[in-house]
């Protein structure tokens, strides 16, 4: 390692622009760049700027430039837009075939989206990848500049040299020095809470250091964001199931290993009504019609006491909740939460038994549509055998009827009739609007007496075990960004010069107004003109037209 | 309650009529012979500030009153929340006022809010009870800082167009003086959308066309303006009403891209005659009202704004977001189009600010990007709702 010998004597590592001790400028390179690019880091050494030899050295140069960082952010964002173009996967319905969907939909535009995996890109590889990305620049970015900038903020002299007080944006030199106006500018600062260092009647008045530390804070925040994140991947950490449970039903909660039961005690929809609810709200239920008020289904939650998995019958009632839409049943890190349901479900259907001649009836009987029984007897002499239960129907194929779901939306069934007159039984299929009797004409037949309905909830069971770790990456990335953001790190250097002249000079990270101020402030007892903003003066030169109104601009505000 | 809410409207016109009368204050402070600085005290700035401030107390009324009337925060619309975003950025204005006393900010700030509270007024006004999703205390909290996150963002918006209005010139051809007018212009449309859409409500014009939607099913389509397209299969239901023969595929919303047909339509002619009248473009024009801006303190009024704004913007619209999002929709991020807008809001200004601290972008380049910057804001706000459906779709 070279290391740098300024020419007040001190021994600087590799790489740094600005004497740690004095401030000079120890390369050409230094001191022809702006003051605002040396100063960002306080001229420190820096490994992606002084190295540059090994494969490790070139990623770490290659993550470590902000450069590199925007790119990866701009990247990310056209990318991200480029998703909202056509709705992605998850949101088209699970009946719809994608590769249909796009096409048939949106075109050709949609089947080149499609090709391109667009439909998916939130969990694409390369979309990951720029996450990924992102994360290590951001790792390698920040460790390249906090290490440096730590050690250049900490061991800061006081006594600077000429020419870096002279390349300060705000600088001004005056004739003479006093001990008078040296201890009012002292005081002045200090009235603003700066924190004074004096050196041999040199002076570093420091504030608002820690607003330095806010990107690095803000970005610890987001790797652990990040890191949360990850954590949903490993197994146990997250549950996302969905139940679907009818009224009265009891069922396992999916992903509670079968430990916790839920009982759906009935769902309710209500809807706004313009008598009842606020008048207010008339017209906007005239203009678009009934507006839903709750949607909420009233549980129990049981619990499991010992016993085999999937055994029902040891279920212990813990709690009775109602579950709404911005209220979920919270219970030992799972929540249900209310998110669909199915009003009207058929739920049982009842039949009699009539003899067509005589018109004499027999029943009625019952059918639940989700527990069908095999026999229902209907008196000592009649009786109905289900031969085939078809809750789906939707036609006969070769001559068997189908049922593509469990799902009672269309029941059918095959019946054998019994009856003193046919004590083998008559075959009848009966299905909604329809009335078979496949063997011939029967004597009996059976007519429909009733349906009766019943709601179906639709509930999503939640655990998430890295909400926390989420909430504390975002709590320190809101800590962090408001530390860099609202706070400013402002420093007032005054040398007393050989000549018995002063130099003052002035850096702020930002917000070169309140600097401003504050030096107005320091200064208005000592009959000096403040310190001079260089960079105000040059725009001033060059903007020819209104140049005399903004050199006051300050005194009158 | 009814009259509370009807209270609630007038509260709302007064505040629009005030912000009008504050900016003629706010141009006269600028023009002023008598007061040639263009901060600091002066009688002009002192009369427009002070109506600013009790047209914002106005619209603070309108705020409140209609909160008592509908039992929730009003921020459950799209007009609800434009208003809002209205009233937000002139909070944002005032405070930034009284840091910097640069009374040609009031010159651009407020007609922007004036064009956001009209273009809000031109959704459905009424109050409208909350959807079971809309049931929660977030509601106001989410919406209210985000809100106002955008709000402080849009000052940097303002301040950069102060900036570049001054600092492009105008004289030569390029680039930067093309996309400047093409700011300015579609802020016309803006203008354009809105004066088509009072005519509309002021003739009370209506036609009704059944047509066959994405779903393959019969459906109305209702217009408020001259149909110039009109949709999938579309028949004219209304009597002696105009019906043009382009006809949309069922995929396009043929009733809103009708709507912004005519803002464009009624843009242009509005643009075209400002420049047939005056001769010059609209950049030229303005260019009179901020030759004496200090271009310094422009760019660090839009600076300091992106870094007053950012922080807001993604406690709301991140943070905040992510945590009713959690409670309402069992997750806390579901790439929603809306919160990838707000992600990608999110990463530009990142984006913004680590050019600006590590690349020294300032300036006219920072005066840009505050303008990019805007029109994301703008795009989430407006486009997000009306073109892409998502669960934020509520107006």
């Amino acid at each position: 390692m070279s290391e740098i010998t300024c020419k007040c004597g001190h021994v600087n590592p590799e790489g740094t622009e600005l004497c740690l001790s004095c401030g000079r400028a120890l390369t050409t390179d230094a001191e022809e760049k702006k003051t605002s690019d040396v100063m960002r880091y306080e001229g420190m050494a820096r490994r992606s700027q002084t190295y540059n030899g090994s494969i490790i050295d070139k990623v770490w140069n290659f993550f470590s430039s902000v450069k590199v960082g925007v790119w990866l952010i701009v990247i990310t964002l056209s990318a991200s837009a480029l998703g909202t173009i056509f709705p992605q996967v998850l949101f088209i319905s699970p009946l719809e075939a994608p590769e249909v969907y796009y096409e048939e939909r949106y075109g050709v535009a949609g089947e080149i989206y499609y090709i391109l995996g667009f439909h998916d890109l939130y969990n694409s590889w390369w979309y990951l990848l720029l996450i990924a990305a992102i994360g290590t620049s951001i790792i390698i970015a920040s460790l390249d500049r906090v290490i440096p900038l730590y050690k250049a903020l900490k061991h800061q002299r006081v006594n600077r040299h000429a020419s870096f007080m002279k390349r300060q944006r705000i600088y001004t030199e005056y004739p003479l020095y006093s001990s008078d106006t040296f201890s009012k500018i002292k005081d002045g600062l200090r009235n603003k809470r700066y924190r004074i260092r004096e050196e041999d009647g040199n002076l570093l008045a420091e504030k608002g250091r820690f607003s330095r530390w806010g990107p690095y804070v803000n970005h610890t925040g987001l790797i652990i964001f990040l890191i949360g994140a990850m954590l949903r991947f490993v197994p146990g950490m997250y549950v996302d199931e969905v139940m679907w449970i009818r009224e009265g039903e009891t069922m396992a909660i999916p992903g509670t290993d079968q430990e916790y039961f839920l009982k759906s005690e009935g769902f309710t929809v209500e809807t706004y009504d313009a008598d009842e609810d606020k008048e207010v709200f008339g017209a906007t239920i005239d203009r678009v019609g009934a507006i839903a008020k709750n949607f909420q289904t009233d549980a129990i939650l049981l619990k499991r006491e010992d016993g085999v998995a999937g055994d029902s019958s040891n279920l212990v009632e813990v709690e009775e909740h109602p579950i709404r839409v911005n209220q979920p049943f919270k219970f030992d890190n799972f929540a249900l939460y209310q998110v669909d349901f199915r009003q009207g479900e058929f739920r049982s259907m009842s039949f009699n038994l009539v003899q067509k001649e005589s018109g004499d009836s027999f029943g009625p009987f019952e059918i639940d549509l989700t527990q069908p029984e095999d026999e229902y007897q209907l008196d000592d002499d009649h009786r109905v055998e289900l031969m085939g239960y078809y809750p789906d129907f939707s036609g006969f194929e070769n001559g068997e009827p189908q049922s593509p779901s469990p799902v009672p939306n269309n029941p059918a069934f095959l019946f054998k009739l019994f009856s003193p007159e046919h004590p083998d039984g008559e075959v009848a299929f009966i299905a909604i609007q329809q009335n078979l009797e496949p063997l011939g004409e029967n004597d009996y037949q059976l007519s429909f007496n009733g349906v009766e309905t019943r709601d179906v909830s639709g509930l999503t069971v939640r655990k998430d075990l890295t909400l926390w770790i989420l909430a504390l990456g975002g709590a320190i990335f809101m800590i962090g960004v408001v530390q860099g953001a609202y706070w400013n790190h402002r420093r007032v250097w005054v040398k007393r010069t050989e000549e018995g002249g002063m130099l003052v000079s002035g850096h702020t990270n930002k917000n070169w107004f309140g600097l401003r101020k504050d030096l107005e402030a320091a200064f208005t007892n000592t009959g000096l003109e403040q310190p001079k903003d260089q960079h105000e003066q040059n725009l001033n030169k060059v903007s020819a037209g209104g140049a005399k109104e903004e050199e006051n601009r300050d005194t009158t505000s | 309650m009814t009259q509370l809410a009807s209270l609630s409207s007038t509260l709302l016109y007064v505040a629009f009529v005030l912000y009008l009368i504050a900016t003629a204050f706010f141009a006269g402070s600028i023009k002023s012979k008598k007061h040639t600085n263009q901060t600091g005290k002066n009688r002009w700035a002192t009369i427009a500030i002070t109506i600013t401030i009790i047209g914002f107390v106005s619209q603070l009324g309108y705020f409140i009153t209609r909160w008592i009337a509908s039992g929730h925060a009003p921020l459950s619309n799209l007009f609800e929340f434009i208003t809002f975003f209205g009233m937000m950025l002139i909070a944002a204005f005032i405070i930034i006022y009284f840091i910097y006393r640069a009374h040609v900010l009031g010159v651009f700030a407020l007609p922007i809010a004036l064009l956001i509270i009209a273009y809000s007024s031109m959704f459905p006004r009424d109050i409208s009870p909350l959807i079971p999703a809309l049931q929660s205390d977030w509601l106001a909290i989410h919406v209210s800082t985000v809100a106002a996150g955008e709000a402080i963002l849009a000052i940097s918006f303002v301040a950069g167009l102060i900036y570049l209005l001054k600092d492009v010139d105008l004289a030569k051809k390029g680039k930067q003086t093309f996309w400047l007018e093409a700011v300015l212009f579609s802020l016309v449309i803006v203008v354009g959308f809105i004066a088509a859409t009072t005519t509309s409500q002021i003739t009370g014009y209506e036609s009704e066309f059944s047509h066959i939607n994405t779903e393959g099913n019969e459906d109305v389509a209702e217009y408020h303006l001259p149909a110039l397209v009109i949709p999938h299969q579309g028949e004219l239901v209304t009597e002696n009403r105009f019906a043009s023969p382009v006809e949309m595929p069922a995929i396009v919303n043929a009733s809103r891209l009708n709507t912004v047909i005519w803002s464009i339509m009624v843009g242009t002619v509005l643009y075209l005659l400002t420049r047939l009248i005056f001769r010059r473009s609209i950049s030229a024009l303005l260019q009179p009202l901020v030759r004496k801006v200090n271009l310094n303190l422009m760019d660090e009024v839009g600076y300091r704004s992106v870094l007053i704004g950012f922080p807001v913007f993604t406690l709301g619209g991140l943070v905040f977001a992510m945590i009713w999002a959690q409670i309402a929709w069992t997750r806390f991020w579901g790439w929603d189009p809306k919160e990838v807008w707000a992600l990608i809001t999110w990463l530009f200004y990142a984006a913004f600010l680590h050019l600006r601290l590590s690349r020294g972008w300032e300036g006219n380049r920072s005066a840009w990007l505050a303008v990019i910057g805007f029109a994301i804001i703008m795009f989430n706000l407006v486009a997000v709702n009306l073109i892409i459906a998502g669960l934020h779709s509520y107006a």
